[in-house]
């Protein structure tokens, strides 16, 4: 037990503060693909999760239509995404429309111009952190997990990098593992692994190599029961989290070590 | 007189300001952000923008997305 609460005020206490926010909860959710988003709440209150992405659309004049913001408790940070933007000068256009709704200045710059992939370019989504950092907002770039770009973003003014695992929806896990790796190593930037994560362990693991928190929609939208699997993706990220700060003990080349004594068996003669 | 709204020609009554073209399309405020020819109007500003005859004008809201 006095083991049990030691390790809990010390993840308590291990916030994660980006642009001046301090943040419990590691685990960044999204609000697309859901059946209803009458889950949202219930998604959330099961995750712990604190900062949620939204995408800025046209209103359609010819339907009555819900707001999502409607189902968003308040407490929530708002991580608009520019979905949809091609450029960097559209990404400014649509962060500044998002930030105009009245609900922060965090963006999540997503500058995406293959449509089979939905792989981001990294030179637009760079020039668009730049004016945006420069602007006041608190830009997340989501980029592939290459360090070049993520030392761009850092000069650029970032607040944090967001690497893909895998590409948007494809629920494939951590395939760009060893460049994360790399960034996590690297960059003196919140490394958050967003996109591609399609299963709480691969949340874990991404936790355990120190990533500094995930974000996940499409593996929790469409999983068959949306609110266990948030559920089980907050805590996988908690464990993760825990891992990484306990420190993994040493991996052997192959041999064994044994766990118990080699000395005092009882048929020693 | 009439304004491109979200792509589309649309007719609308003379003399309409940002805020009338809200209540006009039954929506409300606080949902959305209207940008006219390429300028973000602020919602307090709403109801000292007039629209003209042949207007670009865009109304956004939040929607789902990851």
């Amino acid at each position: 037990m006095h083991i049990s609460s030691h390790s809990d005020s010390r993840t308590n206490s291990d916030a994660l503060v980006i642009g001046g926010v301090s943040l419990t909860s590691r685990l960044f959710t999204g609000t697309g693909k859901y059946a209803s988003d009458a889950f949202i709440p219930r998604v959330l209150e099961a995750s712990g999760s604190e900062v949620i992405t939204v995408a800025l659309r046209r209103v359609d004049l010819t339907t009555q239509t819900d707001t999502v913001t409607r189902h968003i408790p308040e407490h929530m940070r708002l991580l608009p995404n520019t979905s949809g933007a091609r450029t960097a000068e559209e990404a400014v256009r649509i962060a500044r429309l998002a930030k105009a709704m009245g609900c922060g200045n965090w963006v999540k710059i997503e500058v995406i111009a293959d449509n089979t992939y939905l792989l981001p370019d990294g030179y637009e989504t760079i020039k668009a952190t730049e004016i945006l950092a420069a602007d006041g907002f608190v830009v997340l770039p989501y980029v592939n997990a290459d360090l070049m770009i993520a030392r761009s973003l850092v000069k650029a003014g970032a607040a944090a990098v967001m690497p893909l695992g895998a590409p948007i929806g494809s629920n494939r896990g951590l395939q760009t593992k060893e460049m994360i790796r790399i960034l996590i190593e690297e960059i003196p930037l919140p490394i958050i692994v967003d996109a591609g994560i399609g299963k709480p362990s691969q949340a874990c693991e991404a936790m355990e190599m120190g990533a500094a928190a995930c974000l996940v929609n499409t593996a929790i939208a469409t999983a068959t029961d949306p609110v266990a699997m948030a559920h089980a993706f907050g805590e996988a990220v908690r464990a993760g989290r825990r891992a990484f700060l306990a420190g993994q003990a040493p991996v052997s080349a192959g041999r064994a070590s044994a766990s118990s004594p080699l000395t005092g068996f009882l048929f020693d003669s | 007189m009439y304004a491109m709204i979200n792509g589309t020609r649309t007719e609308l009554p003379d003399g309409l300001d940002v805020l009338g073209l809200v209540r006009f399309a039954a929506l409300s405020p606080d949902t959305v952000v209207v940008e006219v020819n390429g300028c973000i109007i602020e919602r307090a500003g709403y109801d000292q923008t007039m629209l003209k005859n042949g207007d670009q004008v865009e109304i956004v809201s939040f929607v789902g997305g990851g």
